[in-house]
């Protein structure tokens, strides 16, 4: 029990940033189990069809790189991407197999863990290893609890929450790469990729503004968005909106901030009703202040705002807007 | 078109206070309110648009304790013609993977062609039961579903990815779907609806009905084991403004004019 196994993420031809938020976790475990054993190692894995640069990038970062080169994995197909990881896996006993929590690893991991009969924890926030035993950290109830879990037996799969880790710095030498001949009989014939398409594509573009203004499920009811695209009127700013609003078609896609939608970085990140899930913050941390109104005192998203108002927003933001436009008026 | 789906009873988090239990494993739910899970809402209207357009029966099924027949009969209100409930001691404290195990059992014991779950749970947040279940059940998955179209054997499925992207692909049934919210719009659900079945009959069925030993369900048969729940203590990177509502929108103005935004 000394390796770690990262596997790599990417997607049109990019590794995707969750990859280095997995070797910096992995590099932690390694360098742990170093510690405590005297054995660690980093391994990535990386499938796919053309993907030497990213076996070339990872290098930097692992002591290995595996790379398998397989047309059926060219684009993310998570059952193809179960039966290669599951053989490398039954044939290397890692300690550990780091998956990001994404799209991809959501699709993956579960299948694959119960294909192993291997232990799973799922979009996790923490992973440690003492004598042999790895732990978890993972969220709950929306994030406004964490619960610690004990990954049983000796198959262990973890998925990480993307921008949990910090990132890793590249080593001065660089791991080896391995080539590993595919073990995937052929195509899947009962699970096949089309194409993508871009749902966020709108009449506007929030990702370009100053000053964004978000409206979330806090506003009850389509007919009083106007509330607060007022405020971001009066300041100059654009109307955006968190997942449930989007959920509700009370707005366009083109208009959500989070994860599954648009990554923002204004000036001025106004939240206004809207309780700060994960996949909501984790789009924002590029805002220069961020400023949350909300009448939930305990809504996560006053742990990341700079400032904040514990009220309703029905007197909050006229009032705001009122203040704004005499202050722009010179009174 | 025979429809499974799967359903839990979770607790509304929305202005909630979570406060763990003396446990250290649950949670105090008695100033709780409890509805179905916001995924699992989405996908028995998504079983239900199914059964409209191409016929079919629609199963609600749900693992908790008897409380959550309340939310069998709102699957049963909306267009589910039958409901069943796993019910026994032995399942407390599962994962998701016994929670998997037990749900499998049971829905393998009739015909079936498509098996929809919710996304995620509120609650524990896993993400893992649905594709956990099609492994049992040697049946494909597609997960974080945002659109569903029926032809023939094939699921023609778009998931959710990042930044706004989804992938468009084809899924042969019968399979697994776990909905992603905002795919349909659910349709609202009254009271005398709910009412109009309050007698009709759920199955109540427990490991042994199922054929699973105890120590193949429940906390026994999980791969995780629970340590400890908690609170992560308030951690506040900014400042709360304090005042009247004419105080704080003043103090937030001021620091908008200092930051040269209203000019």
């Amino acid at each position: 029990m000394k390796e770690i196994l990262v596997l790599a993420e990417h997607r049109k031809g990019e590794l995707r940033d969750i990859t280095l938020d997995l070797l910096a976790r992995g590099q932690q475990l390694a360098d742990k189990l170093r510690a405590q054993q005297a054995e660690g190692e980093l391994t990535a894995v990386v499938l796919g069809q053309d993907v030497g640069t990213f076996a070339d990038t990872l290098s930097s970062y692992a002591d290995r790189v595996l790379v398998v080169e397989e047309e059926a994995m060219r684009a993310f197909n998570s059952d193809a991407y179960q039966e290669a990881l599951a053989h490398l896996i039954k044939q290397r006993r890692p300690a550990i197999t780091l998956i990001g929590h994404t799209a991809f690893g959501i699709d993956l991991a579960p299948a694959l863990a119960t294909s192993l009969d291997a232990a799973l924890a799922t979009d996790c926030i923490e992973v440690d290893v003492e004598g042999g035993a790895f732990t978890a950290v993972r969220p709950a109830y929306g994030g406004k609890a964490r619960m610690s879990v004990l990954l049983r037996g000796d198959v262990r799969i973890a998925t990480i929450q993307s921008g949990s880790a910090p990132s890793p710095s590249p080593r001065a030498t660089r791991g080896e790469i391995v080539s590993i001949d595919s073990p995937l009989a052929g195509e899947i014939a009962y699970k096949k990729f089309l194409e993508y398409a871009d749902t966020s594509a709108g009449e506007i573009d929030i990702t370009q503004s100053d000053i964004v203004v978000a409206v979330g499920r806090g506003i009850g009811d389509p007919k009083n968005i106007p509330i607060v695209e007022d405020l971001a009127s009066a300041l100059g700013g654009v109307l955006a909106c968190s997942r449930p609003v989007v959920d509700k078609k009370w707005l366009p896609k083109a208009r959500q901030v989070g994860i599954s939608g648009k990554t923002v970085q204004p000036k001025l990140y106004l939240a206004v009703g809207i309780s700060g899930a994960f996949q909501h913050v984790s789009a924002i941390k590029g805002a220069n202040m961020v400023v949350a109104i909300n009448k939930d005192p305990k809504a996560p998203i006053f742990r990341v705002a700079d400032y904040g108002i514990v009220g309703d927003l029905f007197t909050v933001v006229p009032a705001l807007r009122e203040k704004i436009l005499k202050a722009k008026s010179g009174k | 078109m025979n429809i499974v789906v799967c359903v839990k009873r979770v607790p509304d988090l929305a202005e909630a206070e979570i406060v763990v239990d003396r446990s250290e494993k649950g949670i105090e739910t008695e100033d709780l309110v409890f509805d179905i899970n916001e995924w699992d809402n989405y996908a028995v209207e998504e079983a239900v648009l199914l059964k409209e357009s191409i016929g079919g029966t629609v199963t609600a099924i749900s693992l908790g304790e008897e409380d959550s027949e309340e939310v069998l009969r709102r699957g049963l209100a909306v267009g589910a013609d039958n409901a069943i409930l796993l019910n026994d001691r032995a399942f407390d404290g599962g994962d998701a993977f016994a929670t998997a195990k037990a749900l499998a059992a049971a829905i393998e014991r009739n015909p079936f062609d498509l098996i929809l779950t919710g996304a995620q749970a509120a609650d524990d947040g896993y993400a893992q039961v649905g594709a956990t279940l099609a492994e049992m059940l040697g049946i494909p998955h597609a997960t974080l579903v945002t659109g569903l179209e029926i032809d023939g054997n094939v699921a023609r499925v778009h998931r959710e990815l990042e930044a706004g992207l989804e992938e468009i692909l084809d899924v042969r049934l019968p399979a697994v779907l776990t909905i992603q919210t905002g795919i349909n719009e659910p349709r609202y659900v009254s009271i005398a609806g709910i009412r109009r079945v309050a007698r009709r009959e759920i199955e109540v069925l427990g490991a042994k009905d199922l054929g699973l030993s105890g120590d193949e369900v429940g906390a026994a048969g999980s791969r995780l084991e629970m340590q400890r729940l908690f609170v992560p203590p308030a951690t506040q990177k900014g400042e709360i403004l304090e005042g009247s509502v004419d105080v704080t929108t003043e103090k937030l103005v001021s620091i908008f004019a200092s930051k040269g935004w209203l000019a």
